[in-house]
């Protein structure tokens, strides 16, 4: 039996990790206004250059965290230079993207070259305990508390006292009025980047010597802690972040005492959105304050749409209704299956990110509702698959839109963080909820598609299913566009305050998108898991979310034609050049990062 | 509460909107400062006073972006202190923005028709809780009511455009962000006007506009004004102040310091010495009748 001593002690420790996360994004967030979500892979690379060094290079402790720390805070300059720098000029939901892509293509590369398999970091440090009344605290405990309290004090005084310090300070305060004044911001950027880095790859040591573990994939939910720890402190508040983050540690870790390990993130989740929703601006927000003006939180770049001509267009839907017959390749059949499948996600994100401005990167949620509402009802009540993909269909739009409208008065970044940690959240119920869901077994044996009583095993009777089901919701959502709604969505977009001002109420209007664009992803969802007959909690992960966005954006947001295109892009051509799984990831990374730099109105344009 | 109270400076006695005491205070700022202000229905009301005024501020706080933290508003015998835009909004008020907030990816057309929004009625039943589901279904359907009403605003909106004569009418389906910041600032008016508001708020509608464009918005305002809509108005051009204006009120530093015709206003003292400074109180009452003039220069 622990003692709530060393659940303290714990919760304080993992604080101080998540502090040397939140402090570096809150920094970067101060003079970039950016949300940096490669962080956490700079933090990976932290790790394994902190592996390197010890187990290859066997340097002492010292040295380790030097090598890391040149190593780390030289990424930071490479990223601030070529990812961020570039995009200094565009909509600020650009750059947050970018970092996305980045953080991709990081953590593929890391794993590329390490394999996915958990490495041990020997720890470095004596195994003392010292005990103290019911509990004990280690050495490495005090180390990491040290090393916390050192950087942070060094911190404090480089911002203080310097002049780089006070430059970075001008910068946050107001970027252009710093610049009038003669502060080199690129240079106050690369040294923010620097540091930020620096501080997540110690962190990422200290970690893989705590938990004596490290794989590549830890790093997204790095992140995700680092930015739960700084909305908690308030965006961009440095002091602020550390108490969020140790705030954060103590919650996680009396959670885990209370109810178990895997909780341990359904807490911070749930402190995010309570967060978010009761005091967006922090615990130690201070007055209200007027929103900003004009509204940069959409990501669509004034462009024409390319016009297809309806000839062209039943054309091509012509020969991909004939392609069965004319090609005989299985395996071309389902790729472009699944290709429909994406169609239908991509509809369902571009009319919510791209016509409605709301970019979720939660969006795979409303696969998982989908595909578990329907896959349950015919696996335990047998009912009939039709109906089951419907009532999924429904079930992804009600429920979805539910869980999401308490982020509705949320604008820009904040919406993305939030459908974030609502997707975790769902994720995590999935798991833990094993009376209804399985947990982390899964459902298996889901009964296969069926339209009017027949099963349909034949691959072609179910690329035409899809095909058809596709088409079919394609042409209610340019319906939709067409008629009033399309305007006012669109005008909720391109500025909330003058749509507001003309009557629109936003929470009806982004309910009604969330909840159309959740029917299709719910239908998407549903056919997966009776196509695939098994489904678990890690069906649906966070990177079909940033696929989904990444096929809207490469279509053009809100594009309809765009949003199909994208989808026989992404998931078609990787896996005709059969491309191997962990490069096909590197390549969503590559793609989106290329993107959101040279055409972010996409193929076809936006709407 | 206070609408019982008498005011000898109204002419009417049921002004449409009322505000008593507004503050709003920005930190250590005090933006607006205890300001009251009522417009009577048909009136033109403008608001003037030198950058920093608190002009801008008293808009938002009449128009529901910002809340007051004093004071109340009444209008059109609701108290709307403190509601959301869309609550003052459906109670009657259209606004334009002082730097121009069109919907930059709508087509001229679109952007006006969302100022008619509210006006729906066929496609937006009034139903409780069923009602934003009805809505999508009617979209999606298309019963003949719902293409009808369609119809029947699009036509309208064109001839809300005519009032600018060919400014805007052969860009009506073109994207807002391809259009001048002027033809922007157009937009914007014929979208608040697309609403049919019982008072327009009109914030600075002739900035970065030359000297024939806004001889021209003198006209339309003029004519609106006859058409017997009711308008605020801010407004650095004095000389259009002058023409247009029932009542003018001047602030300065978040205070009301002077209110009434606009040649009594233009002529005090305590004005010309808000646009001028101190040093200029001498010279510009040296000046005599020309001093309207220095005023509208230097404005």
């Amino acid at each position: 039996m622990t003692s709530w001593f060393d659940h303290t002690i714990n919760g304080l420790i993992i604080g101080n990790i998540y502090a040397l996360l939140a402090v570096g994004l809150a920094l970067i967030f101060g003079v970039s206004r950016l949300i940096n979500f490669a962080h956490g892979s700079v933090y990976v690379v932290g790790a394994y250059v902190g592996w390197v060094a010890v187990s290859v290079l066997e340097t002492p402790f010292p040295v380790t965290l030097l090598i890391v720390v040149a190593f780390t805070g030289l990424l930071g300059i490479v990223i601030e230079r070529f990812g961020i720098r570039p995009l200094a000029d565009a909509p600020r939901i650009a750059p947050l993207l970018a970092t996305i892509g980045l953080s991709f293509v990081l953590d593929q590369t890391v794993q590329i070259l390490f394999s996915p398999d958990p490495r041990a970091v020997p720890m470095q440090v004596p195994n003392w305990r010292i005990n103290i009344g019911g509990g004990s605290i280690g050495v490495l405990d005090l180390l990491i508390g040290g090393i916390g309290i050192t950087a942070a004090t060094a911190l404090f005084a480089f911002l203080k006292l310097t002049k780089w310090g006070w430059a970075v300070r001008a910068t946050a305060l107001d970027r252009d009025a710093a610049r009038a004044m003669g502060v080199d911001v690129d240079q106050v950027n690369r040294i923010v980047f620097a540091i930020a880095s620096a501080l997540g790859g110690v962190g990422g040591v200290l970690v893989g010597m705590y938990y004596n573990v490290i794989t590549p994939t830890m790093g997204f939910e790095a992140t995700l802690k680092g930015i739960v720890s700084e909305v908690v402190g308030g965006v961009g508040n440095v002091p602020g972040a550390i108490v969020g983050s140790l705030l954060l540690g103590l919650v996680e870790s009396y959670g885990v005492a209370l109810l178990g390990t895997s909780y341990r993130n359904l807490f911070a989740f749930v402190l995010l959105i309570a967060i978010l929703v009761l005091r967006p601006n922090g615990l130690f927000a201070s007055r209200r304050q007027l929103p900003p003006e004009p509204m940069t939180g959409t990501f669509v770049a004034p462009s024409k749409p390319v016009n297809l001509p309806v000839p062209l267009v039943a054309a091509a839907a012509a020969v991909a209704i004939a392609l069965p017959l004319l090609i005989d390749s299985g395996y071309l059949i389902q790729t472009l299956t699944n290709a429909w499948l994406y169609a239908l996600l991509g509809l369902s994100l571009t009319l919510v990110a791209g016509t409605s401005g709301q970019v979720s990167l939660g969006h795979a949620a409303l696969l998982a509702i989908g595909g578990y509402t329907s896959a349950l009802l015919a696996s335990n009540l047998g009912w009939p698959v039709w109906l089951t993909l419907l009532i999924g269909g429904f079930a992804a739009a009600g429920i979805g839109t539910l869980l999401v409208s308490p982020a509705f008065r949320l604008r820009g970044h904040y919406v993305s963080i939030a459908t974030l940690g609502i997707g975790e959240i769902v994720a995590l119920v999935i798991l833990n909820w094993e009376s209804v869901t399985r947990g982390p077994i899964g459902v298996a044996g889901i009964p296969p598609l069926s339209l009017f009583g027949y099963d349909l095993y034949d691959t072609n009777a179910i690329y035409w299913f899809a095909f058809a089901l596709m088409a079919l919701l394609a042409l209610l959502q340019l319906r939709l566009l067409s008629s009033h709604l399309g305007r006012t969505l669109r005008a909720v977009r391109d500025d909330d305050i003058a749509a507001r001002s003309f009557g629109i109420g936003l929470n009806r209007y982004k309910g009604l998108a969330f909840a159309f664009g959740g029917f299709f992803a719910g239908i998407s969802g549903a056919f997966t898991a009776h196509m695939y007959s098994f489904i678990n909690h890690e069906t649906f992960n966070t990177q079909i979310s940033v696929l989904a966005l990444t096929i809207a954006i490469l279509g053009g947001m809100g594009n309809v034609g765009g949003a199909i295109l994208g989808a026989v892009a992404l998931i078609g051509l990787p896996e005709i050049f059969r491309v191997a799984a962990e490069y096909r990831i590197l390549l969503y990374g590559i793609a989106l990062l290329l993107l959101v730099r040279f055409r972010p109105q996409g193929l076809l344009g936006t709407v | 509460m206070n609408a019982l109270v008498p005011n000898p400076a109204l002419d009417a006695p049921h002004p449409l909107l009322e505000a008593r005491g507004l503050v709003r205070r920005f930190g250590g700022l005090t933006a607006v400062g205890g300001i009251d202000l009522s417009i009577s229905e048909g009136e033109l009301l403008s608001v003037i006073g030198p950058n920093g005024a608190g002009k801008t501020t008293a808009f938002n706080l009449i128009s529901g972006l910002d809340r007051p933290d004093e004071g109340s508003i009444r209008f059109n015998g609701i108290d709307i202190t403190g509601k959301p835009p869309e609550a003052v909004h459906a109670a009657g008020l259209s606004r334009t923005f002082q730097h121009g907030r069109v919907f930059a990816n709508l087509s001229v057309a679109d952007n006006v028709l969302v100022g008619a929004h509210r006006r729906l009625r066929a496609v937006r039943p009034p139903w409780p809780v069923i009602g934003p589901l009805a809505e999508l279904a009617l979209a999606l359907i298309r019963p003949p009511s719902v293409k009808a009403e369609e119809a029947a605003l699009r036509e309208e909106v064109r001839e809300i455009l005519s009032i600018f004569g060919e400014r805007l009418l052969p860009r009506i389906d073109q994207p807002a962000y391809s259009l001048s910041y002027a033809n922007r600032r157009r937009v914007e008016i014929a979208r608040a006007l697309a609403s049919r508001p019982k008072l327009l708020l009109l914030d600075e509608p002739t900035a970065g506009m030359n000297q024939t464009e806004t001889a021209e918005m003198l006209e339309i305002i003029a004519d609106l004004k006859a058409r017997g809509q009711t308008i605020l108005l801010i407004e650095h051009k004095l000389d259009m102040v002058m023409r247009l204006s029932d009542r003018v009120i001047v602030l300065d530093d978040g205070k009301k310091i002077a209110e009434g015709a606009p040649l009594a206003v233009r002529n005090d003292p305590a004005v010309i010495e808000a646009y001028l400074g101190h040093g200029g109180v001498g010279a510009a009452a040296a000046a005599g009748p020309a001093s309207g003039d220095s005023v509208r220069l230097l404005a």
